[in-house]
């Protein structure tokens, strides 16, 4: 009898296993007439802009899968991909896409995008190319950066809105002045992205090609000069220094001790999610300036749709994507549904973009702006670890603002960092 | 197909009975080897190689994985980071396992006593906390943590203390230690608890003869008798500690006291995740493997005499 239970046991388990490799074997072979495209992304209400495309292509059926934003989406890709199954189409940001590349996990798609490069600004179609000859996505949104700041409380303490660094601290300074429990800003350590958008504004690129080596400058001059801008304004008091996206910012940007915030051309979606009082209360206006008489900004954020190195479907992936980011009707409902920017030149001024965000309805030439500033947006090389980069990017200016260390100390740190780490894989590369 | 099966089985019974207990160890055996050999075999094998990139990294091939040998465990041993992290890792535990131990050790007793009231509800109450995730205690105390949305803060600023920074870079040990205390004091506390309800009722009848104070039954008797259950939870709790991970990892964005390899189970995800280097991340984690198991083997060892002695 015992034996009889033992060797049931082992049929059940059998049995059950066999079963689960005939489930998933059946999964293949109905791909025949109708091509089937996994796409994971993060943007919200993506699955109703698909929807679209479904309904309109029966022959092309594509299922969006939600995935967290940024890096955890990145990690999954990156370990779906070892493990053979990596989805058609990923949601990938701008940054991430050297990684995406030198791990085999992103396409080139050039022959098939011939026609959709005219659809982007150069600067735009420079980041999903790597500065190289080969096309790894199409993009998505961008990310210009610019100033938004709490008009009624400019107003009441006589603030003028700043047009270059020097008058930003000097701002930072008044309020300081005018009322101890407020800040201009606050300084981030938890936000390589913006950082990196800061420095990109003052000329610096961190990375670039130069034949095979890569070139690796991210403690050049201007970046020193961000850093030590920053650092100064950190160590005198004149702004806060707590990190953003906690629930300690969230009140501070609701309850007005946080005034104002160098941000992207998104921040009016994240201030209605957070500081939903200010409602109406806010302005937006261009990025303070390095040279007086300047017109440059830097991007945080945006990304691009790639498509995995091992679909089985490429062409049709990139049908997709193209239809995706450059379709009048797509880019207005992700637009719409998704709160996105898009990066495609046309739809800056769609039927989408005609009306400020709710956020901010007073300011009715929000998006005229915001295209005009779009335009002053610097082109960037991104390289292949920016992940390395950036986790230094937390420990070293955390580190430098509890210690009261310089800042550019803690540029030199990421500089090292990255260097060390692509000569350990074996890159090329130069610094400076 | 079930009574093949079983007919079967009948004919082999009579040939080999010793296969039997093999049959029913089958499925443990086969779990055991796909969750936990198969990884740590797959852990070291990576942890021998590493990624190598030729030029610019672009492109198809570029990337290759070769053998290393022990070199990622040299990189391991000789990064000062994973042992400033194991230092922090260390006052850690140095304040957290005594406290709630002590704390443990203390209810537990208390519950012990014949007079105490509310025994049920006390012990549900203080096993709550540990049916709460790390992840959703470290949230919820990290609002009590952060200046302006605080009720502590608040409270403080009202009796005329200003200034208290939960989150400094001293501070952050005992608020740390604070979250796990809250999770880890009720679960070691049944343990501790389960282990006083087997001492035999006449032990202490008698001692009450003699004349002894509860007190004394407690620390006389009580204690010496659940030893083998308190080196347990003390071996559990040291175990822990090396590898806490959930609940600086959830506050760290909320502050810049605590890096991204603030302990060494961070520093290991830091490696695999952000860094995409799975391999330096496989030989950290064998080496914190080997720490962990000195450590605990160490504290055995410390303690065996004393507490298994009688059993020798």
């Amino acid at each position: 009898m015992k034996l009889a239970l033992g060797a049931k046991l082992m049929a059940v388990v059998l049995g059950a296993s066999l079963l689960a490799a005939c489930s998933s074997g059946s999964g293949n072979s109905t791909t025949n007439q109708k091509v089937e495209l996994t796409f994971w992304s993060w943007v919200p209400g993506i699955d109703k802009v698909v929807d679209m495309w479904n309904t309109a292509h029966p022959d092309i059926h594509v299922t969006v899968s939600k995935q967290a934003q940024g890096d955890e989406e990145l990690t999954k890709v990156l370990t779906a991909n070892q493990a053979g199954t990596p989805p058609d189409l990923f949601q990938a940001e701008y940054q991430a896409l050297p990684t995406m590349v030198s791990n085999g996990v992103a396409a080139d798609i050039k022959k098939y995008t011939t026609s959709a490069q005219s659809a982007f600004a150069p600067g735009v179609w420079q980041t999903v190319t790597l500065g190289t000859d080969a096309v790894y996505g199409i993009p998505q949104d961008s990310g210009p950066m610019m100033l938004y700041y709490r008009k009624d409380i400019f107003d009441s303490m006589g603030l003028q809105v700043p047009t270059t660094w020097d008058q930003f601290a000097q701002v930072a300074a008044q309020v300081r002045q005018k009322d101890k429990t407020k800040y201009l800003t606050t300084f981030s350590s938890g936000d390589p992205g913006w950082f990196a958008g800061l420095a990109q504004q003052a000329g610096s690129s961190w990375w670039g090609v130069n034949g095979t080596t890569w070139k690796v400058t991210i403690n050049d001059a201007a970046t020193q000069k961000v850093a030590d801008y920053w650092g100064n304004l950190v160590k005198n008091g004149l702004i806060d220094k707590q990190p953003m996206y906690t629930p300690e910012w969230n009140k501070a940007l609701n309850d007005g001790t946080l005034i104002a915030w160098p941000s992207a051309v998104w921040a009016p979606g994240v201030l209605a999610g957070n500081a939903a009082d200010t409602k109406g209360k806010w302005a937006m206006a261009p990025m303070p300036q390095w040279n007086a008489g300047d017109n440059k900004t830097g991007s945080w954020g945006g990304s691009s749709t790639a498509i995995a190195a091992k679909s089985k479907h490429i062409a049709q992936a990139v049908q997709f994507a193209v239809w995706l980011n450059t379709d009048q009707a797509a880019t207005s409902a992700l637009v719409t549904n998704g709160g996105i920017y898009p990066a495609a030149t046309a739809a800056q001024s769609g039927p989408a973009l005609a009306q400020p965000p709710d956020f901010f309805s007073s300011q009715t030439d929000f998006y005229s702006l915001a295209k005009q500033i779009a335009g002053t947006a610097v082109g960037v090389t991104w390289g292949p670890d920016v992940n390395v980069t950036y986790a230094t990017y937390k420990d070293a200016f955390a580190a430098a603002i509890t210690n009261g260390t310089p800042f550019t100390g803690a540029v030199d740190t990421m500089q090292q960092d990255t260097v060390n780490d692509m000569k350990k894989n074996g890159f090329t590369v130069s610094s400076g | 197909m079930s009574s093949a099966v079983t007919a079967g089985g009948r004919a082999r019974r009579r040939t080999a009975p010793t296969r039997v207990p093999y049959a029913f160890l089958t499925p443990a055996v086969i779990f055991f080897v796909l969750f936990l050999l198969l990884p740590i075999g797959y852990t070291v094998y990576l942890s021998l190689r590493r990624e190598h990139v030729s030029g610019l990294g672009l492109g198809a091939g570029a990337r290759k994985e070769i053998f290393v040998g022990l070199a990622n465990y040299r990189a391991a041993l000789h990064d000062s980071e994973l042992w400033r992290s194991a230092g922090r890792v260390l006052v850690y535990g140095g304040l957290l396992v005594p406290t709630m131990l002590a704390l443990a050790l203390l209810f537990a007793l208390l519950l012990d006593v014949p007079r105490t009231r509310w025994r049920r509800f006390s012990r549900v109450a203080i096993f709550l906390p540990y049916a709460v995730p790390a992840v959703i205690a470290s949230l919820l105390w990290g609002f009590l943590y952060l200046p302006s949305v605080s009720p502590i803060q608040w409270v403080l600023e009202k009796v005329g203390v200003h200034d208290v920074d939960l989150l400094s870079s001293t501070t952050i040990y005992f608020s740390l230690a604070n979250i796990a205390l809250w999770g880890g004091v009720g679960f070691n506390m049944i343990v501790m608890y389960t282990a006083l309800r087997a001492v035999p009722r006449e032990i202490y009848e008698s001692a009450r003869i003699d004349g002894a104070s509860e007190v004394q039954i407690a620390l006389r008797i009580k204690i010496p008798l659940i030893t083998p259950a308190l080196i347990m939870t003390g071996v559990f709790s040291t175990i822990a500690t090396l590898q806490v991970f959930s609940e600086p990892t959830t506050l760290r964005p909320l502050t810049n006291s605590l890096s991204t390899t603030w302990t060494p189970l961070m520093k290991i995800y830091q490696d695999a995740f952000a860094r995409d280097d799975i391999y330096s991340a496989a030989a950290t984690s064998i080496v914190l493997a080997g720490i962990t198991l000195v450590f605990s083997f160490g504290f055995l060892r410390l303690l065996q005499a004393r507490a298994f002695g009688q059993e020798r």
